[in-house]
């Protein structure tokens, strides 16, 4: 009764992309009127906890390889981690902006646990090119979020970060199981399904 | 009367850079939409309700571009409205 693993990638994008959607529209209107309703301030850093926590069962039952298990798992934490360090600064509980070095973190964790979990290379099918991309694609992001760490209050910067999430969004989406890539099938890949 | 134009400067250039804040936000949802239904109908093998005998549950429940249109609704339904009220509030 398990969902195919291509389809836990579409819907932790549907996750992503409703995260940079708040994002965005967070750094269009401005902190103080995003915060006008004290729900919404709890809104994206509790959909980015709420997804680490999802990441768990993900882990439990998507385990190809151990490899795969510390991927996930890594993702779980770091995700958690830095959603509950924002959910703790927008509360008050937390009050040094060093805790906003955590999605940094989560960025590079991220990244490297998806060029390190996928075995295969670029060309050997569409979901190695994609995890090959996604892990380079944080790598490389994880910038943004540090620049954030020393001007919160850059709309370029903020901008950048939620439209990350929107690029990490369709790279997901576009993830199947079994398809070619530019034309590209490693014939140790298998039959395409659809 | 000069003094009163420079005066009024402001307040205007911060009323339509506020205008443009509640355009923007009230497109994204709208967008978001538009790019599920473009897909969708660029790539229809990927709306399984299309073609549904023989499917599985999975197979039914989550379609991609199905998704993108949802996440647009519910953006534009749950976040966009209320920000846009307290958007045009700060407008009055």
């Amino acid at each position: 009764m398990e969902p195919p693993a291509e389809m836990v990638h579409w819907m932790f994008a549907t996750g992503l992309l409703l995260l940079g959607l708040c994002l965005l529209s967070e750094a269009i209107v401005g902190p103080e009127v995003w915060r006008a309703r004290r729900w919404r301030a709890y809104l994206w850093p509790g959909l980015a906890f709420t997804m680490g926590v999802l990441m768990w069962p993900v882990m439990a039952f998507f385990t190809n390889s151990a490899i795969h298990m510390y991927a996930h798992g890594s993702w779980a934490e770091v995700l958690m981690l830095a959603g509950g360090a924002e959910l703790g600064l927008v509360h008050g509980r937390l009050k040094s902006r060093w805790w906003r070095l955590t999605t940094p973190l989560a960025f590079a964790v991220t990244g490297t646990a998806f060029i390190v979990h996928e075995q295969n290379a670029w060309f050997f099918q569409r979901s190695a090119f994609l995890h090959h991309l996604l892990g380079w694609t944080f790598l490389g992001a994880a910038i943004v979020p540090l620049a954030l760490v020393f001007r919160p209050r850059s709309t370029v910067l903020q901008s950048a970060f939620a439209l990350t999430f929107v690029v990490v969004a369709t790279m997901l989406y576009c993830d199947r199981d079994l398809a070619p890539v530019f034309g590209h099938l490693s014939p140790l890949a298998g039959v395409p399904h659809r | 009367m000069s003094s009163t134009t420079i005066r009024s400067l402001p307040s205007a250039r911060t009323r339509t850079g506020r205008s443009r804040r509640v355009q923007a936000v009230s497109l994204l949802g709208p967008l978001t939409m538009l790019a599920g239904l473009l897909w969708a109908i660029a790539q229809p093998y990927r709306i399984t309700l299309l073609h549904p005998h023989g499917q599985g549950f999975w197979w039914l429940v989550v379609e991609p571009p199905l998704l993108v249109v949802a996440a647009g609704i519910a953006f534009a339904l749950v976040v966009a409205r209320p920000l846009l009220a307290d958007l045009e509030e700060l407008e009055r």
